[in-house]
């Protein structure tokens, strides 16, 4: 079973975000994989430990993405391809996933896996944008992972209850949290990873226009969610308190 | 010159990171406060291949260096020094004198199982009447046969509850000059007459395991004598700088992991009206933690990068040891100063980290130790 893992390298969620110059600054800041994709990264290793066949991580980034792909081949991941995303000029999702179906459309694969967002940008969106541009079908948030022969079976959770999906390889699904319980990599997974097979590219390098890839959205501006301020304790009578409340959200947090 | 960690030793740092963060403390309070020891934790550990860390794939070691060690050490104890000095002692105690003296058979019989975390190592080395002064050791062993007779005891020997056997020194003769013949001798902790009291009431590291051994009448065969006969002194000096980086990276964690709470508190804790954080005698109070857990650092991390490029590092290992742990006392008292009232309760950790940082000017060479070896070293 060939089994394509799709993963971005985010900032660890305890960093502290600052901006510097309208951009958000990554001095000193620690990188992981994006949380979500790493369920995806450790459903790949149970699918290919249980079916056979191998897992390959991809990415798009800059030089230290190099870094997440090495930690899922810690992990168990077999190999993995980085693309430089240098050449990128205003990137979006659009832009990520015509690059990742450049890189994908070269290779044999039953399955891709991908989180169903990243815990940057948030957007939820290269995992289907991908899926179409591949003409496969695909299933996002999914909690639960059964394939059989080519038979695909997902579970995903729904407005509190749970639904369950049947489908055919090949397919791109994208993980929610509680699919699995991502492992630690063991010390000779680490020692392994550097020894395992990674290929780099560059944009140049794939059959792409690059003129075709400028992002569909613009930035217009970054900035930091107002400081939280202490929240308002109403008090007197029942009623003179409802009056109250009315009359903050119309004036005061003008919502209604 | 380059400072920056290799892509192996930085993956160990997220990895102990995490496993400390998601394993070890939670519920390290509680251990605290129970004396309870996290065997499942070993176990854990173990699976990850953790446990022989610095030692090679074909003895089961994960064939890290010992930069990585002092991580995978400095990481436990930044959130829990008694599994800090377990694992440290294990390693640089427990394993090391097998991987550095035993024959061939030894470290398949020995190391195998500790690197696999089949049995947890301990170094039977500290008496009532000789702890740096390897001189006073009274334990002996008598020839009878094929077989070593040892009696005597050993006191705070770490981790031998849960050891399947032990290395210890024993007198087994006297040399010419008179001073006594130390041969390392390996026994069965489960051997005839051999006790392992888990009696002691410490200040701190109270869940890890600190024990006296008491020997009547032990038989062991001929051929478990680590190494040679007579070497004893000479190995155990050795092991002792091997350690140091342990007890140093220990140090540095709980310093680390003391500092970070007082950071995190005196940016939450408000005063007069603003953070004390704000205040200039609580930031420079934080500037010294931050610089001297920093210095701390480099001569830990420098000390085991001589080691790993097979160099001498007698005196890096006994600055690093000494000055981190110094530091891990200076920190953890202004840690509790900055936490105030708070500061004095369990809850809040520093305390914990106070009475655990103690242990690492006494342990494997007390701080004046440490001074007569740099003093030695520097050619006094």
């Amino acid at each position: 079973m060939n089994i394509l893992v799709c993963l971005k390298q985010t900032f660890d969620t305890e960093e502290r975000i600052t901006i510097e110059d309208g951009q958000i600054s990554d001095d000193g800041v620690e990188f992981v994989i994006n949380p979500y994709d790493e369920y995806a990264v450790e459903e790949a290793i149970r699918l290919r430990d249980e079916h056979g066949g191998e897992v390959t991580v991809i990415t798009v980034g800059p030089d230290r993405a190099e870094q997440a792909l090495r930690t899922a081949m810690a992990m168990g991941a077999d190999k993995g391809i980085i693309v430089d995303d240098e050449d990128l000029e205003d990137a979006d999702e659009y832009s990520i996933a015509k690059v990742l179906a450049a890189v994908i459309d070269d290779l044999e694969y039953d399955i891709i896996l991908g989180g169903y967002m990243a815990v940057d940008d948030g957007s939820a969106q290269v995992g289907p944008r991908l899926a179409e541009l591949l003409e496969i079908p695909h299933i996002s948030t999914i909690t639960k992972l059964t394939v059989d022969g080519d038979k695909v079976e997902v579970e995903k959770d729904v407005e509190g209850d749970t639904e369950t999906i049947e489908s055919k390889l090949p397919i791109l699904v994208t993980a929610q949290q509680g699919l699995n319980e991502p492992r630690y990599p063991s010390l000779p997974g680490i020692m392994k990873a550097k020894k395992k097979p990674l290929e780099q590219l560059d944009i140049d390098d794939l059959d792409l226009d690059e003129d075709e890839l400028e992002g569909k959205t613009k930035v217009l501006e970054t900035f930091l969610p107002p400081e939280k301020e202490a929240g308002k304790i109403l008090e007197g009578e029942l009623e003179d308190q409802v009056k109250e409340l009315v009359g903050l959200l119309r004036n005061e947090a003008k919502v209604i | 010159m380059n400072f920056d960690l290799t892509e192996e030793q930085q993956m160990v740092r997220k990895l102990m990171r995490d496993f400390a963060e998601g394993e070890v403390a939670p519920g390290a309070d509680e251990r605290d406060r129970t004396k309870t020891f996290p065997v499942e934790i070993f176990e854990k550990m173990a699976k990850l291949n953790l446990m022989g860390l610095p030692f090679p794939e074909e003895y089961g070691g994960g064939g890290g260096d010992s930069i990585s060690f002092a991580i995978a050490v400095e990481e436990l104890s930044r959130v829990c020094a008694s599994v800090g000095i377990t694992y440290s002692a294990h390693v640089s105690l427990g394993c090391a004198p097998f991987y550095l003296f035993g024959t061939e058979e030894q470290k398949q019989e020995y190391l195998v199982p500790l690197c696999q975390g089949k049995s947890l190592g301990a170094f039977g080395l500290t008496e009532p009447q000789a702890g740096s002064d390897a001189g006073g050791t009274r334990t002996h062993a008598v020839r009878e046969g094929d077989e070593w007779v040892i009696n005597g005891s050993k006191c705070f020997i770490t981790n031998a509850s849960y050891a399947k056997f032990v290395a210890l020194t024993t007198v087994t003769g006297r040399k010419e000059d008179g001073s006594p013949e130390i041969t390392a001798l390996i026994a069965p902790t489960d051997a005839e007459g051999f006790q392992v009291l888990d009696s002691y009431v410490k200040m701190g590291l109270h869940s890890s395991n600190t024990t006296e051994l008491v020997l009547e009448n032990v038989r062991v065969p001929a051929d478990h004598v680590l190494g040679k006969i007579g070497e004893g002194f000479k190995q155990f000096l050795i092991t002792l700088d091997g350690g140091r980086i342990g007890i140093g990276a220990m140090a540095l964690g709980i310093a680390q992991g003391a500092y970070e709470s007082a950071l995190r508190y005196a940016r939450e804790r408000v005063q007069f009206g603003r953070s004390i954080s704000k205040f200039q005698v609580i930031q420079h109070k934080l500037a010294d933690m931050a610089m001297q857990i920093e210095l701390a650092r480099n001569m830990v991390y420098k000390a085991a990068w001589l080691k790993d490029q097979g160099r001498k590092f007698t005196k890096e290992a006994s600055m690093a040891k000494l000055y981190a742990s110094e530091t891990a006392m200076r920190v953890c008292d202004q840690a509790v100063q900055i936490h105030g009232g708070y500061g004095y309760m369990h809850d809040y950790k520093v305390e914990r980290f106070f009475r655990d940082a103690k242990l690492t000017e006494i342990g494997e060479g007390t701080s004046e130790i440490q001074r007569m070896v740099i003093a030695r070293e520097i050619g006094c």
